[in-house]
C-alpha cells in the first residue's frame, strides 16, 4: 500500500519534475560545463578543453566592462531612492482615508504594463529630434536651462533617463508592499506612544521604521537582485542595440554574446552569467549579514 | 504637566490643529505629484495615437491636446505591420502556457501538499533551492536546446521553457497546507479518489490563491519579452513585446510615433482594462505573493 | 487627582450606512471621581466603558461635554499632553525593545526642564520594576515573558512618568483564571502604594467588585449607578444594576403589590409596606431564601446540589422569569430534600422590587 501510494504521490509530481529538469536544472549544469569550456564552436559543437579562459575574456572585454559600469551605477542609485521614495509615499498613503484606494490604484498601475511599450513612451518624451525638442526639454527650457538630448547626448543625461525610469518601473511594487506593511503595525502601539506624549519624528524613528524594517530589507534585497538583472528596461529606452547607446547591462552582454550580432558564443555568456550569478550571490549575502545584524524584530 | 496654564492650553492646541491641516495638504500636493508622474506617460500615449501624422511631426512645442483627432494610426498599426498576429501569438501563448502551467503546479502542489511519498521533504528542498536559479542563466541552455530541437519560431519552442516555475508551486503548496487536513482523512474515508478530492474540494477552497497564480502569470506571459526574442526571428511568431521593438526599429517606428503610440496603446489596453476590473484581487494577490517569497 | 466628567457624549456614525443616525455610545455621561481612589468601571461589551476610557486617555475626541483633571479642563488637550498612563488590553509593549528600554521610553519624551539624565531615567525605571515585581527580567524583550509579566511591564511603563491618572482597558481578560485572582491584588496593591488615581474598565462583576473603592456601572452609554462595591451590590438603583452584579445572578420574578403584599403568582410572600398596588419586577438574592416548612413561598424542587459548605438549592416558581431559581444556604441549614416541592420565607432586605416601566428600584420600609 505505502508503494502504490507512494507511486502515486511520484505521478503527480511528475509533469513539474519533467519541466523543471529539463529546463532548470539541466541547463544549470550545462550553463556551468559551457563556462569552462574553452574555444568552443557553436557550429561544430566542440571545444578544445577545459579552463578559465572563457572567464578571462568576458572579463577583458571592453564591452563587458561597460555593462558592468552601467549595471553597477544603475543599481546603486536605483535601489535606494526607490525604497526611500516608496516609503515615503507609503507613510503618505498611510496617512490619509480619503481617496486611499484611488491612489494605491493609479501608483500600481505600471505594474501590469509592457515595460517595452511605456519604455518607447518615456523614449519619445525625453528625446531631442530635429522637429521638436522633446516635451521634457521643454520643461527644462521653461525653468532656464539647456535642451540635453536624453537618448542620444551624453552619458549622464542617458543614465539620468534610465535611473528615472527604473525608479517609476518598480515603485507600484515597493509601495504595495511597504503600504500593507505600514497597515499590518497595530494601532495599539502608536496609541501608547501618543499617550506618552512621543513626538511624531519619535514615533517613526522608534516605533514604525523598526517594526517594518523587515519588509524594508526585504526590499532591498530583492530591489539589488532585480536590478542587477536590468535588461528589458534599458532596451524599452534604447533599443535592441544597447552597445551603440552604451548603456548596455551585463544581462544584455549575455544575450548578445548569445544571440546578438556577435552571437554564437554560448560559453562567453554562460561565463558573463556566472560572473552575475556570482556578483548577485555575494552582495545578497552581504545584504542579509546586515539585516540579520539591524531587524531586531 | 499638571502646571500648564490655559494659554498654554490653548496654544498647544492650536499648534496642533494648524500642523495637523498644512500636513495634510503637503501629503495631499506630494501623493498627487506622483500620481501625475505615473499617469501622464499613458495621458501622452493615448493623446499622441490620436494625433495624425502630419499634426505630429509638426509640432515643434508638444500640444496637450489633439487638435483634429483621428483613429488613423490605428488602422495604420493594424494594416502596414503585423500588429493583429502579434496580438493573436501572444493570446495563445499566455492561454497555453498558463493552462499548462495551472495543470503542473496544481498537481505538484498537491503532491507537497497532501500526498505522502519517499523522499518528500528532499525533494521539496531541492525544488526550493532551484528558486534562486536566475532566469538568464537557463535561458542559454534553453536556447541551445530549443534551438536543437527544431523549436524556434513555434509555439511550442515559446511555451515549454515558460512554463517551470517553483515560485508558484510554493504559494500553492502553502495554501494548500491550510486546508486542514481532517477534510481531506474524511474524504479518504468516504472513498473519494484523490483526484476527485483535488478537483472538488482543494481547488474550489483555493480560489483566492489560485486566481491570484493566474493572474501574475497571465501578466508575466503577456510582458514577457526575452524568450520570445531570442527564440523567435521569424515575425508570423513575434508575441507583443519583441513585435513592438520589431515595429521600432525596422517598421514604421523611425518615423511614424503617432502610429506607434497606437500600437503601443492597443497592446497595452488588454492588462489595463484587466487590472482595472480585478485591481484588488490583483494588488492582494500580488502583495501575498511579494510576502511571502 | 480629580477626574470629573461633565455631560460626556461620543456619538459614531452608524457603520451600516443605511441608517442616519450616529451611535451613541457615550450618552451625557456624568461623574467625579476622588482623588487616589481606585474604580471599576463595570458593564456588559458595547455599554461604551471603553470609548469614556478613551475619551479621559485624549485618544478619542468626545462629540459634547467637558473633561477635567483636578481644576483643569483638558477636554482639548491632546492625548500627548495629558500626563495619563494607560494600559492597553493587549499590553501594546514594544516588541523589539528591552522590557527596561520600554519602561524608560515615555521618559524619554520629556522636554525642556523636565527633562532627565540616563541615570536617573534608569533609577526611576528600577524604582517602578520594583514596585510591580519585575525587577529581573529588565534585559528581557517582550517575547519571552508571560502574558501576567507583560502585563506588570505595561504598567511599570504607564506608571513610571507619575501620571496624574492612571487608566487600565480590562487589564485581566488575557490572563487565566489562576493569574487573574493573583494580579488583581497585585493591581490594588500597586493602586494603595503610588497612591494615583486609577480607572479601570472591565466587564467581569466579580473582578470590579474585589478590588475597587468605588464601581462605576455602565449600560448603553449611561450611567446606572456610581457607589462603593457592597451598595451597588445589596442597594442597586435599577433592575439592570441588580441583575448585572451577584454570582450567581439575582433571581428574577414577575410579581404584583395588592394592599401593601408582595404577590409572587397566587400567593403572598412578603409584607412590602409603602409601596403602591399594581406590577413589579422582582429580584431575590440567592442567599435571600430561607427554607422554612410553614415560609410563604412555595417552589417546585428541582435539584440540591452540594457545594461543601453551601448548598444550592435549584427549584422553579410559576412567576420566575429566570430558567430556574438558585437559593444558596449553608449546608448546616438544609432541608432534608423529600417530595419535589419546597417552601421558603424570605430576608425583607434581599428582595428587591422594580417598577416596570422605569425599572427603577422601588424601596419599602423593612421593620
Amino acid at each position: 500500500m505505502k508503494k502504490l501510494s507512494s507511486l502515486k504521490g511520484w505521478l503527480y509530481l511528475l509533469p513539474a519534475i519533467l519541466f523543471l529538469g529539463f529546463f532548470m536544472v539541466y541547463p544549470l549544469i550545462d550553463v556551468v560545463m559551457y563556462s569552462f569550456e574553452e574555444g568552443y564552436n557553436f557550429a561544430s559543437q566542440s571545444h578544445f578543453g577545459y579552463g578559465l579562459y572563457n572567464f578571462k575574456y568576458v572579463l577583458h572585454d571592453p564591452y563587458f566592462l561597460q555593462a558592468v559600469k552601467n549595471t553597477f551605477i544603475i543599481v546603486i542609485i536605483t535601489v535606494p531612492l526607490s525604497t526611500g521614495i516608496a516609503l515615503l509615499i507609503s507613510l503618505g498613503l498611510n496617512s490619509i482615508k480619503p481617496l486611499k484606494e484611488l491612489y494605491q490604484t493609479v501608483y500600481f498601475l505600471p505594474y501590469v504594463t509592457n515595460t517595452l511599450a511605456v519604455g518607447l513612451v518615456f523614449m519619445i518624451l525625453f528625446k531631442k529630434t530635429a522637429y521638436s525638442e522633446g516635451l521634457v526639454n521643454l520643461l527644462l527650457n521653461s525653468l532656464g536651462m539647456s535642451s540635453v538630448d536624453f537618448i542620444d547626448g551624453p552619458y549622464w543625461a542617458k543614465i539620468f533617463v534610465m535611473c528615472f525610469y527604473t525608479i517609476w518601473v518598480v515603485m507600484p511594487f515597493k509601495i504595495l508592499i511597504l503600504t500593507s506593511a505600514l497597515a499590518g503595525v497595530k494601532k495599539d502601539y502608536y496609541n501608547a506612544a501618543r499617550v506618552d506624549g512621543t513626538s511624531k519624528c519619535r514615533i517613526f524613528y522608534k516605533i514604525t521604521l523598526p517594526m517594518i524594517s523587515p519588509m524594508i530589507f526585504y526590499l532591498v534585497i530583492t530591489g539589488f537582485i532585480g536590478a542587477f538583472k536590468a535588461y528589458a528596461d534599458e532596451v524599452a529606452i534604447f533599443g535592441t542595440n544597447l552597445n551603440a547607446a552604451g548603456m548596455n547591462t551585463i544581462v544584455g552582454y549575455v544575450y548578445d554574446m548569445l544571440y546578438g550580432n556577435s552571437g554564437g558564443y554560448p560559453s562567453y555568456a554562460s561565463a558573463a552569467s556566472l560572473i552575475l550569478f556570482a556578483i548577485v550571490f555575494t552582495i545578497t549575502v552581504i545584504n542579509l549579514l546586515i539585516s540579520k545584524k539591524n531587524v531586531q524584530y | 504637566m499638571a502646571d500648564l496654564t490655559y494659554t498654554e492650553l490653548q496654544r498647544i492646541e492650536k499648534r496642533a490643529k494648524v500642523s495637523g491641516t498644512v500636513g495634510k495638504t503637503v501629503t495631499y500636493f506630494l501623493l498627487t505629484l506622483w500620481g501625475l508622474i505615473v499617469l501622464f506617460p499613458f495621458y501622452w500615449m493615448l493623446l499622441t495615437s490620436i494625433k495624425s501624422y502630419s499634426s505630429y511631426n509638426s509640432e515643434y512645442v508638444p500640444k496637450f491636446i489633439a487638435t483634429h483627432p483621428t483613429t488613423q494610426n490605428y488602422v495604420d498599426a493594424f494594416t502596414t505591420v503585423n500588429l493583429g498576429r502579434y496580438f493573436f501569438n501572444t493570446v495563445v501563448f499566455t492561454v497555453l502556457t498558463t493552462a499548462v502551467m495551472m495543470v503542473v503546479t496544481v498537481l505538484a502542489a498537491f503532491a507537497f501538499s497532501r500526498l505522502k511519498f519517499r523522499g518528500k521533504s528532499i525533494t521539496f528542498a531541492i525544488f526550493l533551492s532551484l528558486m534562486m536559479i536566475p532566469n538568464e542563466l537557463v535561458v542559454i541552455t534553453n536556447y541551445v536546446t530549443i534551438t536543437n530541437w527544431n523549436m524556434r519560431n513555434t509555439f511550442q519552442g515559446l511555451i515549454l521553457p515558460s512554463v517551470a516555475s517553483v515560485f508558484y508551486i510554493y504559494l500553492l503548496k502553502e495554501n494548500f497546507e491550510q486546508i486542514p487536513e481532517e477534510l481531506y482523512k474524511a474524504a479518504k474515508v468516504d472513498g473519494t479518489s484523490d483526484l476527485k478530492y483535488l478537483l472538488k474540494v482543494m481547488i474550489p477552497i483555493s480560489k483566492p490563491t489560485i486566481i491570484t497564480i493566474l493572474i501574475l502569470k497571465v501578466i508575466e506571459c503577456w510582458n514577457s519579452y526575452v524568450w520570445p526574442r531570442l527564440v523567435t526571428d521569424n515575425e508570423a511568431y513575434y508575441l507583443v513585446s519583441n513585435g513592438i521593438q520589431e515595429i521600432r526599429e525596422n517598421g514604421f517606428g523611425r518615423e511614424n510615433i503617432p502610429a506607434m503610440m497606437a500600437a503601443v496603446v492597443v497592446i497595452s489596453v488588454p492588462l489595463v482594462v484587466l487590472f482595472l476590473i480585478f485591481h484588488k484581487k490583483i494588488m492582494e494577490g500580488v502583495s501575498r505573493g511579494g510576502t511571502k517569497g | 487627582m480629580k477626574v470629573i466628567l461633565k455631560n460626556l457624549t461620543k456619538k459614531f456614525p452608524n457603520r451600516n450606512k443605511k441608517i442616519k443616525e450616529d451611535v451613541v455610545a457615550v450618552d451625557n455621561f456624568d461623574f467625579e471621581i476622588p482623588d487616589g481612589k481606585l474604580i471599576g468601571l463595570l458593564g456588559p461589551s458595547g455599554c461604551g466603558k471603553s470609548t469614556t476610557l478613551n475619551m479621559i486617555s485624549g485618544l478619542e475626541k468626545p462629540t459634547s461635554g467637558r473633561i477635567f483633571f483636578g481644576d483643569d479642563d483638558v477636554t482639548d488637550l491632546p492625548a500627548e499632553h495629558r500626563g495619563v498612563g494607560l494600559v492597553f488590553q493587549n499590553y501594546a509593549l514594544y516588541p523589539h525593545l528591552t522590557v527596561r528600554q520600554n519602561i524608560i521610553f515615555p521618559l524619554q519624551n520629556l522636554k525642556g526642564d523636565k527633562k532627565m539624565t540616563m541615570d536617573a531615567m534608569n533609577a526611576k525605571a528600577d524604582e517602578v520594576a520594583k514596585l510591580v515585581q519585575i525587577g529581573e527580567y529588565m534585559d528581557r524583550r517582550p517575547s519571552e515573558l508571560s502574558g501576567g509579566q507583560q502585563q506588570r511591564v505595561a504598567i511599570a511603563r504607564a506608571l513610571v512618568k507619575t501620571p496624574r491618572v492612571l487608566l487600565l482597558d480590562e487589564p485581566l481578560s488575557n490572563l487565566d483564571a489562576r493569574l487573574r485572582l493573583q494580579t488583581r491584588e497585585e493591581i490594588k496593591r500597586i493602586q494603595r502604594e503610588t497612591g494615583v488615581t486609577t480607572i479601570f474598565v472591565t466587564h467581569d462583576q466579580e473582578e470590579a467588585m474585589s478590588i475597587s473603592d468605588m464601581i462605576v456601572v455602565m449600560k448603553d452609554g449611561r450611567l446606572m449607578q456610581m457607589d462603593k462595591p457592597q451598595t451597588v451590590y445589596d442597594d442597586p438603583k435599577n433592575f439592570f444594576v441588580a441583575k448585572f452584579l451577584g454570582t450567581p445572578a439575582i433571581n428574577t420574578f414577575d410579581g404584583e403589590v395588592k394592599s401593601e403584599k408582595l404577590y409572587l403568582g397566587d400567593s403572598a410572600v412578603l409584607n412590602v409596606p409603602g409601596v403602591k398596588d399594581g406590577p413589579v419586577y422582582v429580584g431575590i438574592r440567592p442567599e435571600g431564601f430561607i427554607p422554612d416548612e410553614n415560609g410563604p413561598m412555595e417552589c417546585d424542587l428541582s435539584a440540591v446540589e452540594v457545594m461543601g459548605r453551601d448548598t444550592s438549592i435549584v427549584s422553579t416558581h410559576p412567576a420566575m422569569t429566570v430558567v430556574a431559581i438558585r437559593s444558596i444556604i449553608l449546608s448546616e441549614n438544609r432541608p432534608d430534600a423529600t417530595g419535589n416541592k419546597v417552601r421558603f420565607s424570605l430576608k425583607p432586605y434581599k428582595v428587591l422590587l422594580f417598577d416596570k416601566t422605569t425599572e427603577e428600584r422601588i424601596y419599602f420600609d423593612i421593620k
